[in-house]
């Protein structure tokens, strides 16, 4: 295969149509919140532009954003950018190994340096010296800082190497650590959610193919497109939380009548994502809409936050000392009136046993 | 610059507590109570409502009169900022706490062993007394700021990306990327307030009849009256 071929000649090499290239290109600039005339410029870059490899690593993960990914409920889109992609490197697509998939590895940087993108999934273990993942006889982190130091930017796939996720839950002894708290010269694009949605990996990865620069990011490093509101700002059960409506046990009236789940524990308002919009497996469904809260998987530490079924969740204060606000407060603001009771009794005490309060016989004189 | 000697005496009244002072105290007090109360209902919500949704606004409500008081609580912190300089001297006591001032900590010690009946001698103060000036300084100063900087922060979710509130408080979410986790800051915030309550309502309405000077009346006609015409020193 030549260098400087483009994406459309490797779709097309692909058994895509034109026509199916043209509809994904529209369909992507719509899932950007392009308008129209962008599709015209997406399919205009994919043809003309030299194709940029893109590597995609696994360090500790589920591989559920891979799953994810190729369950698009846009098959179109998945395979699309899918086929442009394994074309490199993906440890669990590609159809080489051992050597083999190693050597796909260098002959990427040696070709590309500087050029390509990096796809990881999951995350580094640094503690043992990074001894709880070995790919090909060497810690992951080494292969991951070595790919890093050759590559253009970096996408941070899933909430594992966005946040650490359930490996880096309390008290993490893998020593799991995101993504850019590892490489720290390289930008990082954060694609959080376990797993992310598919159709907002595909679209941050066209994004970056077509116009050749990283997505508007917001102050955490997520693309502004699909992570700049909350679930509870689109959600369609809002109207329920405004009104006072909830969902107060999972088989109640409320439950059955679509109520607000926030009383059952749904982080949906500090969540960012975009379930409430795009929605999961093609539009299908997504969690609220089955009937259950969200549980916050986009967000740091969603796993460290005790009971999923609660909205007010555990603050972890020092070391292993878990408890809710409410469990804290309420002690303290019980304490305090235990304390003003008792230091009120003792007031009065002193007062009836003061032999001759010099103050009691100013006020007489007064 | 109202400053006595401790050996001089001091038969009162003087008047401490200005108009302005006195306003923002009570509007303080009334939004405090308010954001605690609905505050307290965000986070754990009324029982269900039944019926259709559009019959009923109990949670935006909430949040509304929550937002509503909360700028009542944050604009009054900031004219109570502006009034520690063209008030009087007491205007400042809130806001700076003469921590390096000798006499300070010998007479925090003093309230110290006053509060826990170590001793029977009553020091008269004009303002505050030291320990209550540090508490209130932790309290109002302090945890009021937190209090208006993770609030803003969490409302800025909702005026969205690019807002005001957005622009001014979003570094909230750089300290902790979790909004959730700020939320329960947030609340554990209000428990301290309510902490502060029970404490100051009990220390103020103490001191009428357990200290040589008044409590509650300072604060609603601005005089400071005293029970004996004793000099500052304990006694």
């Amino acid at each position: 295969m030549s260098a400087h071929e483009t994406f459309y000649e490797v779709m097309r090499r692909h058994g895509i149509t034109r026509r199916s290239f043209l509809k994904f290109c529209s369909l992507t600039a719509a899932g950007l919140g392009l308008g129209p005339e962008f599709a015209g410029r997406i399919a205009h870059a994919l043809e003309t532009k030299p194709r940029t490899p893109v590597i995609w690593l696994h360090g500790l993960e589920c591989t559920c954003c891979t799953e994810s990914f190729i369950r698009s409920g846009n098959p179109l889109a998945g395979d699309v950018v899918l086929s442009m992609i394994s074309l490199d490197y993906d440890d669990t697509l590609m159809a080489a190994a051992g050597h083999q998939a190693e050597e796909l590895l260098q002959q990427t940087v040696d070709k590309y340096d500087g050029e390509f993108i990096l796809a990881c999934e999951g995350n580094p273990p640094l503690n043992e010296d990074g001894m709880y993942c070995i790919q090909a006889g060497k810690p992951y982190v080494e292969k991951l800082r070595y790919m890093a130091d050759h590559c253009k930017a970096i996408i941070a796939w899933g909430s594992c190497a966005s946040w650490g996720c359930v490996q880096a839950a309390r008290p993490n002894p893998t020593q799991a650590t995101p993504i850019h708290k590892v490489i720290l010269d390289k930008p990082v694009i954060k694609v959080p959610g376990c797993p992310p949605i598919a159709e907002v990996m595909t679209g941050v990865i066209t994004y970056m193919l077509a116009f050749d620069r990283l997505p508007p990011l917001d102050r955490q490093g997520r693309p502004k497109m699909f992570y700049g509101q909350r679930l509870h700002d689109k959600c369609y059960r809002r109207p329920h939380f405004d009104a006072g409506q909830f969902v107060e046990k999972f088989d109640d009236e409320g439950a059955r009548k679509g109520y607000c789940l926030y009383k059952v524990g749904c982080k949906g308002p500090t969540t960012y994502n975009a379930c409430s919009t795009i929605e999961w497996n093609g539009g299908l469904s997504w969690p609220v809409k089955s009937g259950h809260g969200c549980l916050g998987c986009a967000e740091e530490n969603f796993w460290d936050k005790g009971s999923f079924y609660s909205p007010v969740s555990n603050l972890n204060v020092t070391g292993n000392v878990e408890a809710t606000a409410n469990q804290i407060g309420g002690t303290i603001a019980a304490a305090a009136a235990i304390g003003v009771a008792a230091h009120a009794a003792a007031t009065v005490v002193q007062k009836v046993t003061a032999k001759k309060p010099p103050v009691s016989e100013e006020v007489s004189n007064g | 610059m109202a400053t006595f000697s401790e050996e001089q005496n001091l038969p009162g009244p003087i008047y401490v507590y200005q108009i302005p002072v006195r306003i923002w105290h009570w509007l303080h007090a009334l939004s405090i109570t308010t954001l605690i109360i609905t505050g307290y209902f965000i986070a754990n919500p009324l029982p269900s409502m039944s019926g259709e949704a559009s019959d009923h606004f109990v949670m935006g409500t909430l949040r509304l009169v929550h937002f509503s008081s909360a700028f009542v609580f944050a604009i009054g912190l900031l004219v109570r900022f502006y009034l520690a300089f063209i008030g009087n001297h007491y205007a400042r006591e809130l806001i700076i706490v003469p921590v390096f001032h000798g006499g300070f900590w010998r007479r925090v010690w003093h309230e110290i062993k006053f509060y826990a009946f170590v001793t029977r001698k009553c020091r008269k103060n004009v303002g505050h007394n030291t320990l209550a000036q540090l508490f209130m300084w932790m309290i109002n100063i302090v945890l009021a700021l937190f209090m208006m900087c993770t609030g803003f922060a969490l409302y800025s979710q909702g005026t969205g990306a690019g807002s005001w509130a957005d622009s001014l408080f979003g570094w909230v979410f750089v300290l902790e990327a979790s909004s959730q986790t700020v939320r329960m800051w947030h609340l554990m915030g209000m428990w301290l307030m309510l902490l502060f309550i029970i404490v100051h309502v009990y220390m103020v309405i103490r001191a009428d009849f357990a200290s040589r000077q008044n409590g509650t009346s300072a604060m609603i006609t601005g005089w400071r009256t005293f029970k004996d015409d004793g000099p500052i020193e304990p006694r």
